[in-house]
């Protein structure tokens, strides 16, 4: 695909333009560089099929997730509530996040605090447009009898009980789907969640994302899926430890989206 | 006439100090806080039935699931028995339901010896899990002498009882094929029949063989029901009124603390008059005294199976957490705060809390919230939630975070991100390609 030009929420409401949906990119979405690849993926995605978005760019703000469950609430509502007021000022009605923690925290908990949005996931929209058939696997890169896995993020999948949304963008693939050995509700932590990412680990005997390898190897597979851009990092590191770097590799459902389209 | 006067007397004792142990714990959970757990009762019987009564939750692990289907269904179904034993005991009548009931009693005997059957089987299988295979499970730092002895007890006083209840049958189908007295044929007894030619033939020797069984039996099941209160084994009661308080939120929504809001509406709109919530005395969790009710019966409905650890990411790297032991030492905490109570009145401070002195910072900075434990639990308990609001105490508090986190909140509160990245570049991703 050509050129992508992404829309601000200034830009929009400057032409009196009210955009279909909000795409909340987040911190790591924003600022980690792998991560970056992802949202502008996710941006071709919506491009692609012609919903209108925009993104809220130099005014959004960390939405206080990690100081939230690190015990800093005060932080976490100071944040919170001066999100919620750009949102509203804007008003957004809905919003779709390209990281499970921006979800579940303004799905969950900004309502209590004024923000009362439909907030989906980015696995949860290529669901939908799978299912309205405006998303195929086609004209791109074929991932046909490739071995791929899923590994459930925590808060998309235990935390909010969306399992089959990230599953359902795989299966148009033709691919083989191959489960590890703890999915889905009984899924295993990356190691990156309640504000582990900004921390070094507690002492022990190995790390979490060594861990997880130990099911990723186990499972045969060549493509890990991802839907979080810290499960992103996790694997990632930990399939580098193992030294796996040719033969695994670690995507995230929009970038293969994209890849399976040729966006 | 005197064995039915001991009987009452018993029976009236121990229903008494019953009561009385299970109104302190009702007490000690009461030391809580204040949570609103009535909303939406209609799902909440809901949850109670699946996750309680059907056991739901148990399928996970598909073992442990049949066997300790067994002992629950025996459990239940037995205690028809003790039914009629505590009417015989009261009345000094012998078997009473045998008449009225007629060839469906014979039924329900049976029924009941096969599920003793059933029973001591899986007590035996779960004491050979925990004593011979050693299943990492039943192991870990916070298993220490008591609860394993605790396991163990329930275990063999589960044997016991079934093996007196069976032994009693026996005898009592040896005299009612003598035609000895009162003992009138009530059923074919499948089991007890087996045992029988085991036992002595004179009938003096039968009668005291199933008096001594019958009076054993009672009386096993009237101390194990005292025993319950000082015991993880408090889980067959208290796990019906768990399930029914359980969080019917996503376990990714953590609570917004109302005071917080309070405070934060005030400092960023100067003219907002805050509604008096009553101001907590400090926020997040010290000591038990500062958790919620929830919390607490969660505490003392923990059977300490270590699915939660089992399944912890911290836990199976080898940290320090144990989401079992933060149960744990929740419930041993408020027990010992209740003692207190009792021995010094109010406004005793022994000088402990549960943080440091029960859970170390170690344990709660180890925690991924992940909720892997949460959704283990067969009884639905949320350890996450205690961590996170000590985790609050030590963050709010005493600002004692470890020092890579203050870093986190300084860059999340400077500029809105929790790494050290400009606000300005944030939209810098939309140029880079």
């Amino acid at each position: 695909m050509s050129e992508i030009k992404i829309p601000t929420m200034a830009d929009m409401a400057a032409q009196g333009l009210e955009p279909e949906i909000l795409f909340w990119v987040g911190c790591a979405g924003s600022f980690d560089e792998r991560a970056q690849k992802i949202t502008r993926d996710i941006c071709k995605i919506l491009q692609h099929v012609g919903i209108g978005y925009a993104v809220l760019g130099t005014e959004e703000s960390c939405t206080g997730d990690p100081a939230k469950r690190a015990g800093n609430e005060f932080l976490f509502q100071m944040l919170a509530m001066t999100n919620i007021e750009v949102l509203n000022a804007y008003n957004i009605k809905k919003i779709v996040t390209g990281c499970p923690h921006c979800f579940n925290t303004i799905k969950n908990e900004y309502p209590g605090l004024g923000g009362n949005y439909e907030v989906i996931h980015h696995s949860q929209l290529i669901q939908q447009l799978i299912n309205e058939g405006k998303l195929k696997a086609e004209g791109g890169e074929s991932f046909k009898g490739k071995k791929i896995t899923f590994h459930d993020p925590c808060y998309l999948g235990r935390g909010n009980d969306v399992y089959e949304a990230p599953r359902a963008a795989l299966e148009v693939l033709d691919a083989e789907l191959v489960e590890l050995k703890r999915c889905k509700s009984n899924g295993l932590c990356c190691g990156a969640g309640g504000a582990q990412m900004f921390k070094e680990p507690e002492p022990g005997k190995k790390d979490i994302n060594d861990e997880r390898m130990v099911d990723i190897l186990e499972a045969k597979a060549q493509v890990v899926a991802a839907a979080c851009p810290f499960c992103m990092t996790m694997l990632t590191d930990g399939v580098k430890h193992q030294e796996k770097g040719l033969e695994i590799q670690v995507l995230d459902i929009a970038e293969i989206t994209v890849r399976a389209n040729n966006l | 006439m005197i064995a039915q006067a001991i009987f009452i007397i018993i029976l009236g004792l121990a229903v008494f100090l019953f009561a009385k142990n299970v109104g302190k714990i009702r007490r000690n959970i009461l030391l809580g806080k204040d949570t609103d757990r009535s909303d939406n009762p209609a799902l909440r019987w809901k949850v109670m039935a699946k996750v309680a009564l059907g056991q739901t939750k148990m399928v996970k692990r598909p073992v442990a699931a049949i066997m300790h289907f067994f002992i629950y269904v025996g459990f239940v179904i037995i205690n028809l028995e003790v039914l009629e034993i505590m009417i015989d005991g009261i009345f000094g009548s012998h078997r009473i339901f045998s008449q009225p009931l007629g060839s469906l009693y014979g039924l329900l005997i049976g029924a009941f010896e096969l599920l003793a059957v059933l029973v001591l089987t899986a007590c035996v299988v779960f004491l050979c899990r925990r004593n011979v295979v050693h299943l990492k499970r039943f192991s870990g730092v916070e298993m220490t002498s008591w609860p394993k002895s605790d396991a163990n007890y329930i275990l063999i006083t589960e044997i016991l009882l079934m093996t007196a209840f069976l032994t009693m049958n026996a005898a009592d189908y040896k005299l009612q094929l003598l035609h000895f007295e009162h003992y009138v044929k009530a059923g074919s007894f499948p089991v007890a029949s087996l045992i029988a030619p085991i036992l002595p033939d004179g009938a003096g020797a039968l009668v005291v063989v199933e008096r001594v069984c019958w009076w054993f039996h009672i009386i096993g099941i009237l101390a194990f029901l005292n025993y319950l209160p000082y015991s993880k084994h408090f889980h067959i009661l208290l796990a019906f009124p768990n399930t029914y308080y359980s969080n019917l939120n996503n376990k990714g929504k953590f609570t917004n603390m109302a005071s917080v809001t309070n405070e934060v509406k005030a400092m960023l709109d100067p003219s907002f008059v805050p509604e008096n919530t009553g101001e907590p005395a400090r926020f997040g969790v010290k000591d038990v005294t500062d958790l919620s009710w929830k919390n607490l019966m969660e505490a003392y409905t923990c059977t300490e199976c270590g699915r939660c650890t089992s399944v912890c990411p911290a836990n199976i790297t080898g940290k320090l957490l144990s989401p079992r032991k933060i149960m744990m030492d929740t419930r041993d905490r408020v027990t010992e705060v209740g003692n207190n109570l009792d021995k010094y009145g109010k406004d005793h401070d022994d000088g402990k809390t549960l943080l440091d002195n029960y859970i170390t910072r170690e344990e709660l900075w180890a925690c991924t919230t992940c909720n892997a434990c949460a959704e283990a639990c067969p009884v639905n308990i949320n350890p996450v939630e205690i961590i996170t609001e000590m985790r609050r105490y030590i963050v709010m508090e005493e600002s004692q975070a470890p020092a890579s986190l203050n870093n986190m909140f300084g860059n999340v509160e400077n500029n809105g991100a929790p790494w050290k990245y400009s606000q300005a570049d944030r939209f810098n991703w939309a140029e880079n390609k």
